[in-house]
């Protein structure tokens, strides 16, 4: 089935909770809405094939769009060896996305690392905890308002790039 | 007498030997069984895709060397690729520069396997393979340090090509190494597979089932292990290795014996490829023809203003693709790497999502651990093949 044939099955079955679809350099994205994420997943699990999550991550968008983040699903089917992008917006004063982790099993520390590093938390994960980053440590290093030298030090000088 | 009924929960690593790195294990143990293990992971983070998305897309090029740095060339692969597909130019890569990626990818292959082998033999105690092992790799380190430099982190592939050409004579070097290596490989094999105490030591241990190990996501040899026929090379090729004719091992048993000989098959389908890419190479360019974004030869850059002003400007700026992601999958010697990329029009990434297969494979052990002998613990660390380096980022 095409990028496409998979889309309109998702729209039939989804029709307002499908924000926006994307198509660059060959890969297809489709944005809903992040309330109905648990159940687009386990749709597109059972009913699409796409039985892999290959990797989850979050997006910081700070100041180029609102909401402030995206939570990125890149999923792949090993029958039909395709690929598709699933994203969800996340408002940065709600920052917090129902786990997957019950539709997959990997997304486990896919979404502990999203939580440490993104400082996005996911409703009903089992294990919600720190990842990388030490268990005290405060502060989510890869937002974009963190600084790159860490908090309470001198902002490097030189170059960086 | 009373006895003593409670769990006892130990401490392995992060400094312990077969951890392959800083790897930390709380176990708990009931006498010998493992009741639980939890693995505590980050003690090498370093921040490499908070540090990408302050250099161009060029300068990140070094860091990804360092991620797994036992296979620092599939890393440079799927990064590259990754921007050449945000830049919209993959079509456009020379052949030349093409087959030579393939043909280092695979001696990369070669170079993690013989590797892995060593060591996770050397934990469960073979200790003469160890030594064989490292000898072959000696020879692929050499061929690295030839072609880039430096024998680990070898920052060889650029975004669009190569950084330099294959040096004189290596080709006869590297095609002696690849038709030596299906007689070193059965010698390995002379020392393993028949070994009774390796057969006692691998046969039914670690075992993961299809479903379980898709739903952990598990990835390479380890999942083709457990009946998976999925090898990205193959299904989604890239850097044209739909032009290679090689076979995928696969195997139903799903045992740390089944990833041993997954990977053993994988070494031999690596020299063959090697020998299909040698017979492949003819003299042509290495570096795709997108002077905006490509960085020139050397030559124009001394002898035009043209390839002077766009050497400059590529070393400076950068180059800015347009605003969207990518998603690029390579099939390193671990699994799946995938590179995620987002642009916002800038020289500099807006992320960079790495998904290091170590990083998911390891998220399986606790369910091939459990319930099992401690001594196990240390055979499914070895047979899921972690390097912390990409694990930790």
């Amino acid at each position: 089935m095409s990028d496409q044939a998979i889309v309109e099955k998702l729209k039939a079955k989804f029709s307002s909770a499908v924000l926006d679809v994307v198509e660059h350099r060959g890969e297809t994205t489709v944005t809903v809405e992040k309330e109905r994420i648990v159940e687009v997943c386990t749709f597109m699990r059972d009913d699409c094939g796409y039985n892999f999550l290959c990797d989850l991550c979050g997006v910081d968008y700070l100041g180029k769009l609102t909401p402030r983040f995206m939570v990125v699903y890149n999923l792949y089917n090993i029958t039909t060896k395709q690929r598709i992008r699933i994203k969800v917006p996340v408002a940065e004063e709600n920052a917090n996305v129902d786990t997957v982790s019950t539709v997959w099993g990997t997304a486990n520390w896919h979404e502990r690392e999203c939580w440490d590093l993104m400082g996005i938390s996911f409703n009903g994960h089992p294990d919600l905890r720190r990842i990388l980053m030490p268990a005290d440590w405060e502060g989510h290093p890869l937002r974009k308002d963190y600084p790159l030298q860490g908090p309470d030090r001198e902002p490097y000088q030189g170059r960086l790039s | 007498m009373a006895f003593n009924t409670e769990t006892m929960v130990i401490n392995m690593g992060p400094q312990h030997p077969s951890t392959h790195g800083v790897l930390q294990l709380i176990l708990e143990l009931d006498g010998e069984i493992v009741q639980k293990a939890t693995p505590h992971i980050g003690f090498l983070h370093r921040g490499t895709e908070k540090l990408s998305e302050y250099r161009t897309y060029h300068q990140v090029i070094p860091l990804t060397d360092r991620l797994d740095y036992l296979a620092p060339m599939s890393n440079n692969l799927g990064y590259v690729l990754a921007v050449e597909k945000l830049l919209g130019i993959t079509d456009k890569i020379p052949e030349r520069a093409k087959v030579i990626r393939v043909l280092m990818n695979e001696l990369t292959r070669l170079k993690s396997h013989l590797v892995w082998m060593a060591c996770h033999a050397l934990d469960i105690g073979a200790m003469t393979v160890f030594l064989y092992c490292f000898r072959e790799r000696e020879d692929i380190t050499d061929i690295y340090e030839k072609v880039s430099g430096a024998r680990m982190t070898s920052n060889y592939f650029r975004v669009g090509g190569l950084s330099a050409d294959l040096p004189d004579g290596l080709e006869q070097d590297i095609r002696a190494f690849a038709e030596s290596m299906p007689g070193h490989i059965e010698t390995y094999e002379g020392l393993l597979t028949g070994n009774r105490i390796w057969q006692k030591r691998t046969i039914g241990v670690g075992h993961i089932s299809a479903e379980a190990a898709i739903d952990i996501g598990i990835t390479g040899p380890s999942l083709r292990a457990s009946g998976v026929d999925w090898d990205l090379r193959r299904d989604n090729p890239y850097s044209g290795y739909e032009d290679y004719d090689f076979e995928v091992p696969v195997f139903e048993e799903g045992d740390t014996f089944a990833r041993y000989k997954a990977r053993l098959d994988e070494m031999r389908q690596a020299s063959l490829i090697i020998l299909q890419a040698l017979d492949k190479l003819k003299p042509g360019p290495i570096l795709a023809d997108c002077p905006k974004v490509v960085l020139p030869p050397k030559q124009d850059v001394v002898e035009s203003i043209e390839g002077l002003i766009h050497h400059f400007k590529i070393v400076t700026e950068g180059f800015s693709p347009e605003p969207g992601e990518v998603y690029q999958g390579v099939e390193a010697p671990k699994g799946e790497l995938g590179f995620y990329l987002v642009s916002d029009g800038s020289p500099k990434p807006l992320r960079m999502k790495v998904r290091p297969p170590s990083f998911v494979n390891l998220q399986g052990l606790p369910q091939m651990v459990e319930g099992k002998f401690l001594a196990d613990v240390v055979a499914v660390i070895g047979t899921l093949d972690i390097v912390l380096g990409e694990i930790d980022r």
